[in-house]
């Protein structure tokens, strides 16, 4: 049987180093219960160390959560991949690593990327520059993800930080990406208007957040028989009945 | 102002530049230039004939400098461009060059050659 499900799925953690310290695996899961939000994706920069913390701590809350990271390309852009598995995001995350350059964090001066368990206790720092792009291409990473299994979602399309529009003007022709991701659900009309090959693809809302009162301010109905990636996958294609509604 | 207006294959000879793809340089006016990476901004504020100097290598760079007309592309810092960035600047005749300056540098010298922003 189908149901509706709420979902934000580009949520960051303490991992990420321009989140806020509060965003720690157990608070993000009770927020999301408490902003009625039933499934999750965690996309930290450049990293998935948090997500089976975060997969706990949603079990425990009720919470669906989807393992994910938001890459950056070479070209600065960010892209999410979402997977079923968490063991497939960790296996992006040695590509994504491989692909970083070697300079450690300053936390003084990009924030810190602190590791936690699903009680919230500090595991550790990740002493990698998260914040810097990979030298992966846009297309590379997107057939990386691909070949793991996942789904690739271009982040934020409506900012010129970082977004794909902002970086390369307009969707490369043909990019196999499998959806595109607004943060601003009024702003679409306007982008439909200066990058009309965006109709080509699903659009999805979310709501990037960083700070835990952000958490579901922007978010997507799905209609699926649960919340898992291939049901969303089903959805973004349009199939079997799945669907997703931003509000617009 | 009336710009000075330069032909790319002076402005490689004096910048020391790479040829990647582009025929005819000679008959490729440069009437000013523009730098940015952010590929929106270029197609919002590049002019008509002016020289890009930028650090992308993506594809999207061949098409934005055949809508905005721009004269040829400088990719600086040695980066080296995609072969399907190649393939389609070859085929859209789009002149790519390369030069191993940073921007700073690279601008510098397009600069004190007369080579400027403004109209």
């Amino acid at each position: 049987m189908l149901q509706c499900f709420q979902a934000d799925l580009h949520v960051h953690t303490c991992l990420s180093p321009c989140a806020d310290l509060t965003m720690s695996p157990k608070r993000i899961a009770e927020r999301a219960r408490i902003a009625k939000v039933e499934m999750l994706c965690i996309c930290d920069h450049n990293s998935a160390e948090n997500v089976r913390a975060v997969v706990r701590a949603g079990r425990t809350n009720g919470i669906a959560v989807i393992p994910g990271l938001e890459v950056t390309t070479v070209e600065e852009v960010h892209i999410l991949a979402l997977f079923q598995h968490s063991g497939d995001a960790l296996k992006l995350q040695r590509i994504v690593y491989r692909e970083l350059p070697a300079a450690v964090n300053k936390p003084e001066l990009f924030g810190d990327q602190i590791v936690a368990n699903e009680f919230d206790e500090v595991e550790g720092n990740n002493l990698r520059l998260l914040s810097s792009a990979t030298r992966l291409t846009v297309e590379k990473l997107i057939a990386k993800i691909h070949a793991l299994g996942g789904l690739a979602i271009a982040s934020h399309i409506d900012r010129e930080r970082n977004g794909i529009i902002g970086q390369l003007g307009f969707i490369p022709d043909g990019l196999a990406v499998d959806g595109l991701e607004i943060s601003a659900v009024a702003r679409l009309a306007t982008i439909r208007e200066s990058n009309p090959e965006i109709g080509k693809y699903p659009v999805i809302a979310s709501s990037d957040a960083h700070f835990l009162d952000d958490i579901g301010k922007t978010r997507t109905a799905w209609t699926l028989a649960e919340p898992t990636l291939p049901e969303i996958r089903l959805a973004l294609a349009g199939e079997k009945g799945r669907k997703l509604s931003i509000g617009a | 102002m009336k710009n000075k207006i330069f032909q790319l294959t002076d402005i490689i000879k004096a910048c020391g530049l790479e040829k990647v793809s582009g025929k005819n340089l000679a008959e490729r006016p440069v009437e000013g230039g523009y730098a940015s990476d952010l590929l929106s901004d270029v197609m919002a504020n590049a002019k008509k004939n002016d020289i890009w100097i930028t650090l992308q290598i993506h594809p999207n760079i061949v098409a934005v400098a055949v809508l905005k007309e721009l004269s040829a592309i400088i990719i600086i810092n040695g980066r080296k461009p995609e072969p399907e960035m190649v393939a389609k600047a070859v085929q859209e005749g789009i002149p790519v060059l390369t030069s191993s300056f940073p921007a700073f540098e690279l601008i510098g010298k397009l600069y004190v050659l007369g080579v400027s922003g403004l109209r």
